[in-house]
């Protein structure tokens, strides 16, 4: 076990499983950078340095440097997967994938029902997701509610370093394709990651707080928020369970439901705009399935139904934070 | 280079075969009996059939809403499809996909396609796979004079060039994507392979109406590709005998067009006149092999109509490998 950051967790977990794997192909703008340069190959290893030193490594038929060509990226990835390759593609922001959402969406997600269950796409889509670096509108959304709500598709949001490297493992290894978020304002993030082989399976959350009195649910960036807000709350007095889903699709349900049955409140944090995200499903969920152990209403706390901000103070407003999540708690508690 | 009496069998069995299931289709659908929206590839069979005769069950090709004489062209079987275009569970992909979604992974066939350019960049795919093999398979995306203007035709033409992949783009122009004619959509003055050429592949054009001057094209083509030199790509000049889809009442044709193409352009006439003209096959012969298409024909129609339906617990398996 060795503290590392998240990004180098994902850089390695990349290597190991290429190493485990021939099948394992990467392709991506810039991923090796300096193509054709005289800078040369490997000038920039990616824009979040999570493949660099990959393409020295396994060479230019394993590390794919693309055009800027988000379609063919993907559906390229598509073309392996169907060929028995385990592709593993990177869109640089996750707000590209509205160029490629025909290769997602009708391609990839599809395959397995439209074709009886006879063909496999082992697709990985990494992007980094999210806002919090002031890169405005276009280069900080997150996308897992529309991507979740895809029927064939598993998202995955790893929060911390060790659940990037068990579940990118996991995501590679597995038959199904797989929509890999990377938060940006995580890639610097440091926590212990454990060694050799390690495998996160899907659908299981993680308890990362233990409290009786309200249950906050988050994934990615959110999550830290939540612990942070767990934290102001329990020198109130006020104990929170904090739930990471780490996947939205499949989802753990029966954790979101055994602990609002003990808690009675529920707080879901996500980073998406407010209309028909993971907040709005998981409370219908709690209102269908854990009605009668309610003591309050739900709370949804996130973004406005806007478009992210560029300025630091409107970013800032725009975001969910640890006292806006402690607040919603609070109104759960008091409620008469 | 003169094919033998059994490859010119073949080919013309094939393009017959194609002919046939769409001729019935065109039948049928009127009943009522199938559900949906249906394409039909009729009048351009002597493309699908001179390419694939070419083909292993190694080589990939990946195909379009008009897919089934790509799909028959591969080897994809005529029962199993037929079933499927009825719906039955029975049918290769279970009733799932229909007409527009045919695919068959041990026939190297990628899939019919419901979204026009979806294709291209797919095939790519299977183009890096096949060159990371090693073993010389190449694959071929069929793409109409439609696809040729979306811009994933585009990207994954220049994605094969900058990767030196070994794919083949073949264009079928068969003058109408849709309702709308090629001169008119096409902005080259309707020329699809001066495009291609553009992206810096070698091109060639044949006559997608005369079987021989696709499979001699294609000849050239493969031999090239399969050498490593990277990607290549085909503009066939071909027909479409039927509407966009069945049911389209084509009042963009011009006057006498349908019959017109039909006399003058029809591949499997043009094939029959130039082999026994020749004398390398009897119209015996050949009208044998047409009698024993019509019975196979029937015979899937008769089974795709007896087949199981699928039930509603169909409807959740299939969607994830694990869940």
């Amino acid at each position: 076990m060795e503290k590392k950051m998240y990004r180098t967790a994902i850089l390695e977990t990349l290597a190991a499983e290429m190493e485990r794997d021939p099948n394992v192909v990467l392709l991506g703008e810039d991923i090796v950078g300096g193509m054709g340069t005289p800078g040369g190959p490997e000038a920039i290893g990616g824009i979040w340095k999570t493949t660099e030193g990959l393409f020295g490594r396994f060479g230019a038929d394993r590390v794919i440097d693309t055009p800027i060509s988000e379609s063919a990226i993907i559906g390229a990835a598509a073309g392996l997967a169907l060929s028995g390759k385990r592709p593993v593609a990177e869109l640089m922001f996750a707000d590209f994938v509205g160029v490629c959402m025909d290769q997602i969406w009708n391609q990839i997600a599809k395959f397995r029902y439209m074709f009886g269950g006879k063909s496999r796409c082992p697709v990985v889509i990494r992007m980094a997701y999210g806002a919090g670096r002031n890169a405005s509108a276009q280069h900080s959304q997150s996308v897992h509610q529309m991507l979740t709500g895809m029927p064939g598709l598993k998202v995955v949001m790893p929060t911390t370093p060790a659940d990037a490297k068990g579940l990118l493992a996991q995501a590679i290894r597995d038959d199904d394709p797989v929509i890999f978020l990377e938060h940006k304002t995580l890639y610097a993030t440091k926590g212990n990651v454990p060694d050799g082989e390690y495998l996160v399976p899907f659908g299981h959350a993680r308890l990362t707080r233990a409290g009786t009195d309200v249950t906050l649910v988050s994934f990615g960036l959110m999550l830290g928020y939540c612990e942070q807000a767990a934290d102001l709350l329990a020198a109130e007095g006020i104990g929170c369970d904090v739930i990471d889903l780490r996947t939205t699709s499949p989802l753990d349900e029966e954790a979101i439901l055994d602990s609002v049955e003990v808690t009675g409140r529920l707080v879901v944090v996500d980073e998406a705009p407010p209309r028909c995200n993971i907040a709005t499903d998981i409370i219908s969920l709690v209102c269908a399935k854990a009605f009668v152990a309610l003591k309050a209403p739900p709370v949804a706390v996130t973004p406005p139904h806007t478009p992210v901000p560029f300025a630091r103070e409107l970013e800032a407003a725009y975001l969910p934070s640890p006292e806006k999540i402690a607040a919603a708690a609070r109104k759960t508690l008091s409620w008469k | 280079m003169q094919l033998s009496r059994e490859a010119l069998l073949r080919a013309y069995r094939q393009m017959k075969l194609i002919r046939e299931f769409e001729e019935r289709l065109h039948v049928e659908i009127m009943t009522g009996e199938i559900a949906g929206f249906t394409h039909l590839y009729s009048g351009q069979e002597a493309v699908a059939v001179g390419v694939c005769e070419h083909l292993t069950a190694d080589d990939k090709i990946i195909s379009t809403h008009r897919g089934h004489g790509h799909c028959l062209a591969k080897g994809v079987e005529v029962k199993g499809m037929m079933k499927e275009i009825w719906g039955s569970r029975e049918g290769t992909c279970k009733g799932k996909g229909g007409s527009m979604h045919i695919a068959s992974e041990e026939h190297g066939m990628l899939g019919a396609n419901g979204i026009v350019g979806a294709g291209a960049p797919i095939a790519v795919g299977a183009a890096i796979a096949a060159k990371l093999n090693g073993k010389g398979g190449v694959s071929i995306t069929f793409s109409g004079d439609g696809a040729c203007n979306q811009g994933t035709t585009f990207e994954a033409m220049n994605f094969a060039v900058v990767t030196k992949a070994p794919c083949i783009f073949i264009f079928e122009n068969n003058h109408y994507s849709e309702h709308t004619g090629y001169e008119y959509a096409v902005g080259t003055s309707g020329d699809i392979a001066s495009r291609a050429e553009a992206f810096g592949m070698k091109v060639w054009r044949g006559d997608g109406t005369d079987f021989m001057s696709v499979y001699d094209t294609m000849r050239d083509v493969l031999e090239y590709v399969r050498a490593g030199h990277g990607p290549a790509s085909v503009e066939f000049d071909t027909e479409r005998f039927f509407g966009h889809f069945e049911g389209d009442p084509q009042r963009y044709r011009a006057d006498g067009e349908l019959d017109r193409i039909r006399a003058e352009r029809d591949c499997l006439r043009k094939f029959r006149d130039s082999v026994t003209g020749a004398g390398l096959l009897s119209h015996t012969e050949l009208d044998s092999l047409d009698a024993e298409i019509l019975d196979l024909i029937q015979s899937a129609v008769d089974d795709a109509r007896a087949a199981e339906r699928p039930t509603a617990e169909d409807v959740l398996t299939d969607v994830y490998i694990s869940y």
